[in-house]
């Protein structure tokens, strides 16, 4: 199985304009955190950062020219990750308060 | 140099001789046998652990140690027997031996990462025994380390939590290696419903080994820091919440169930169609039920802690959830018998130790039901049911499968026969005194006598007295097959390339294999248990056979005409 | 013999299966942080307002300003690995240099802030910790240890590249063969998704 596939070469203007992106997300995220959404202060700072997580993955690590495996591995393990944490929550939420 | 010289005469990498040869090498096979000498050291050393444990329990009050050195027992035979045994003795042993050769490969995908998860877990032995002699000695938590217990224990805890950790890097790295393996290596013409089932249930166990090792990595230097810092991320005092310890623990440690059990299952559906003459009972429902069981067993973590004080609602999830693995188990466990029914069914060692594996894992697994509903787990949480339970589980499941594994591709690793009579009292004798040492343990369990104890009431005797027979016999028994094994070093009796007549490509090798593994291209069955060639040859061979008695008959009676 | 020994050097540069191992090594990493991250979620929903108070008390504009040399850092690594499939050399050199130089940076940041923290009372185990509301011992208590944990791996990620870079400059990581390059970006890019993370759920909690 030695497929020598053509490595894609992502170019500086495309890194530049991610890179832009990224600092501007930063901007909003911290923009916001001084405003307070009351119950969306988490989810609308987690949403920001999952975008800046996405942007990152598919230029710099070029996950969008990635094969299947690795796209479909890495998001079967976050969204491992994330069933962790949600079935912990059952315990969690219902003990702290109760 | 020929070809086919096995790869015990010749040297990898090349130019390295004698012991370096083996230290050394890069060949997954020889990192195979190595695993098999220290994973085999280490299962008598815990063996010893819990015989001398059983004999302290088997009379009333102190016997042959006093409550410390009793804790500190458990827990040395816990750690050894969970990280240093059960955990890497099917994929470290049989997965490096087989599972490239099993796929057609040369070797495993990075042959160095694979000698370094060999010297990490002879590390982490090693800082297990320095941990038994530096400072206060052995821990006394338990192989669990549960918080604030092991923050507040003066032994030895933080060195014996790191040679964890190492060993959690060495299992992690394994299953790293295997999946690149699987999945850049197969030979060209293997799909992926071609795959062996062992392979199989190693990329399956290969993935929770992946995906939930950090976990308990995590958690052991979270001890590391609150022993060392005193954050008080677990202490009640300081904000902390132990049950989350527990969470974190239960998360890799429920998984790791299944990293044991897995494996064990894939060497039993490799040798049950073997010896049944007949294809695989759905090939496929095995191989969905394997990952299912890596999906689903990853989820029932807090099936451990009914009775910790976690809420009613986890309890009743988790509950639920836990009877859902029994689903996958079962698909397996059906497959199995379905495959014998009307096979032509060989009797060998291999397949009394697998019959075996199915009988005591059935009844672990059942036990395990009772456990996983709540309402009887209040009752018999912490008891002796509990270690009989996992007993089942964990020992007459995947230590009898390893036995079967051991017997079943010992001549292909050495070149070797054993001898059959030995191998069947051994096996016997290990699965009657197992019978008689746990099921003991289940009535106890029952009667509240608890765990972790080095003492009982006295109406408890007379069942850990029996329980302590048991254990002797098993022993006994477990003993008498390594003898014979290892006897069978001096017989030198050779094994054919194919004894069992096997289809997967491991049998298409001579034994022992030489070191690239195969001489000429591999060829892919369009089934990987297509037993037609097989039943074809032996019926050859009977053919040919009764033809020769045939015609010694007719030269016989020609003798007694004349 | 030959034949094989020349079948095993080839599959050794396999990239793809180097780019999978590589990325399974990174799952086990993402899930040893989620370990730390369930407990920030369970604290979390335990102490929400201590939490807000204890991220006030964080600095952030130092925090901001690490978040962009993370980013920094991250596309100069991105630009080499471009640099060096372009055959430049001397590009790939200055551009992994700057990177290096961006992970100091970072760590340079990070010891002005833990020592103000320290200089305040507050670490794991201080009286004032201790003292204080629990809630706020919890939040500095994950504050260390994930930014901690987080600061190792910088350390790891930039000894990486350095070998990388001494590499290059040797040439035995060059234009037909640079999947330790690229693998070292990947290492170093995931630190920067973990402080990506990191940064709001810590300095800018509410």
């Amino acid at each position: 199985m030695n497929t020598q596939e053509s490595q894609h070469i992502i170019s500086y203007k495309m890194l530049g304009i991610v890179l832009a992106a990224l600092l501007a997300l930063t901007g909003v995220t911290v923009a916001v955190s001084s405003v307070d959404l009351g119950v969306f202060n988490v989810p609308v700072a987690l949403l920001i950062a999952s975008t800046k997580a996405t942007l990152v993955l598919l230029f710099f690590m070029h996950m969008k020219y990635e094969s299947r495996v690795i796209i479909v591995s890495f998001i079967s393990a976050v969204v491992f990750l994330g069933i962790l944490i949600s079935l912990m929550f059952f315990d969690v939420a219902f003990r702290y308060f109760s | 140099m020929n070809a086919t010289e096995s790869f015990y005469n010749t040297p990898s990498p090349p130019g390295l001789k004698g012991i370096w040869a083996w230290l050394l090498t890069h060949d997954h096979k020889r990192i195979g046998i190595m695993y098999l000498w220290s994973v085999g050291f280490w299962f008598c050393v815990a063996l010893c652990c819990g015989l001398l444990m059983r004999i302290e329990l088997m009379w009333v009050g102190k016997t042959i140690m006093g409550p410390e050195i009793y804790n500190s027992l458990f827990t040395l035979h816990g750690v050894i027997m969970v990280f240093l045994f059960v955990i890497p003795a099917v994929p470290s042993i049989f997965g490096n031996f087989f599972l490239p050769i099993q796929i057609g490969a040369d070797d495993v995908f990075f042959p160095r990462l694979n000698l370094l998860s060999w010297y990490l877990f002879m590390l982490g032995g090693l800082l297990a025994i320095v941990s038994l002699f530096l400072g206060e000695g052995f821990p006394d938590t338990g192989w669990t380390f549960y918080v604030p217990f092991s923050l507040t224990t003066d032994k030895n805890v933080v060195l014996t939590v790191t040679a964890a950790f190492i060993l959690g890097m060495s299992s992690m790295l394994t299953g790293l290696n295997f999946i690149t393996t699987v999945h850049r290596m197969r030979t060209k013409d293997m799909g992926w419903m071609q795959m062996p089932l062992f392979t199989w249930s190693l990329y399956a166990t290969s993935w929770v080994q992946i995906l939930a090792t950090p976990v308990l990595s995590i958690t052991l230097l979270m001890v590391i820091f609150e022993r060392v810092f005193a954050i008080g991320l677990f202490d009640p005092g300081k904000g902390g919440d132990p049950i989350l310890y527990q969470h974190l623990f239960w998360m890799y440690s429920h998984p790791a169930v299944y990293i044991m059990i897995l494996p064990a299952m894939g060497v039993i559906s490799e040798i049950i169609p073997v010896f049944s003459r007949k294809a695989v009972f759905g090939y496929k429902g095995i191989v969905i039920s394997s990952m299912g069981i890596a999906v689903a067993g990853s989820l029932v973590w807090a099936h451990h802690m009914y009775t910790s004080g976690m809420s009613d609602v986890a309890i009743f999830v988790f509950s639920l959830l836990t009877f859902l693995v029994a689903i996958p188990t079962a698909v397996k466990v059906f497959s199995w018998i379905a495959t014998m029914y009307k096979g032509a069914i060989e009797m060998t060692p291999p397949l009394y130790l697998a019959l075996i594996f199915i009988y005591l894992f059935c009844i672990g697994g059942l036990t395990g039901l009772i456990l996983g509903a709540a309402g009887t787990d209040i009752h018999l949480h912490d008891t002796h049911f509990v270690v009989s339970h996992f007993h089942f589980a964990m020992f007459g499941g995947t230590g009898f499968a390893f036995f079967a594994a051991l017997h079943y591709w010992w001549p292909k690793m050495f070149g070797i026969m054993y001898d059959f009579k030995k191998a069947y009292i051994g096996a016997t004798l290990a699965a009657v005194g197992f019978i008689f040492h746990y099921i003991p343990m289940f009535i106890l369990g029952m009667q509240g006598m608890p765990r972790r104890y080095y003492d009982y009431l006295p109406k408890f005797e007379r069942g850990n007295f029996l329980a302590g027979l048991g254990g002797f016999l098993m022993v006994i028994g477990i003993l008498l097959m390594f003898y014979n094994l290892l006897i069978s070093f001096r017989k030198k009796k050779g094994a054919p390339q194919d004894p069992w007549g096997g289809t997967t490509l491991e049998w298409s090798v001579p034994s022992p294999p030489p070191l690239h593994n195969f001489v000429e291209e591999p060829q892919v069955k369009e089934y990987p248990y297509d037993f037609s060639e097989v039943i074809a040859r032996a019926q050859e061979a009977q053919e040919a056979q009764d033809a020769q008695e045939a015609q010694d008959s007719e030269e016989e009676d020609g003798e007694k005409d004349r | 013999m030959e034949k094989k020994i020349d079948k095993t050097i080839d599959k050794s540069i396999d990239k793809t299966g180097v780019r999978i191992g590589m990325w399974l090594f990174l799952y086990t990493e993402i899930i040893l942080f989620g370990g730390l991250f369930v407990l920030y979620a369970a604290y979390f929903h335990k102490f929400p307002d201590l939490f807000a108070q204890g991220g006030k008390e964080l600095n952030r504009v130092l925090g901001t300003v690490n978040t962009a040399v993370l980013l920094i850092s991250s596309f100069t690594v991105a630009a080499s690995i471009t640099a060096l499939q372009r055959g430049k050399k001397g590009q790939t050199i200055s551009l992994l240099l700057f990177s290096i130089f961006c992970g100091a940076v970072f760590l340079v940041n990070k010891y002005f802030e833990w020592s103000a923290k320290f200089h305040h009372d507050i670490f794991p185990n201080s009286a004032t910790l201790q003292d204080g509301p629990d809630g706020l011992n919890i939040f500095f208590g994950l504050y260390y240890v994930i930014t901690g944990l987080h600061g190792l791996h910088v350390i790891i990620g930039m000894l990486l590249l350095t070998i990388t870079l001494v590499l290059v400059i040797k040439e035995r990581v060059h234009k037909d063969r640079f999947q330790l390059l690229e693998n070292s970006g990947l290492y170093w890019h995931l630190v920067d998704l973990i402080w990506i993370f990191v940064f709001p759920l810590f300095y800018l909690v509410l």
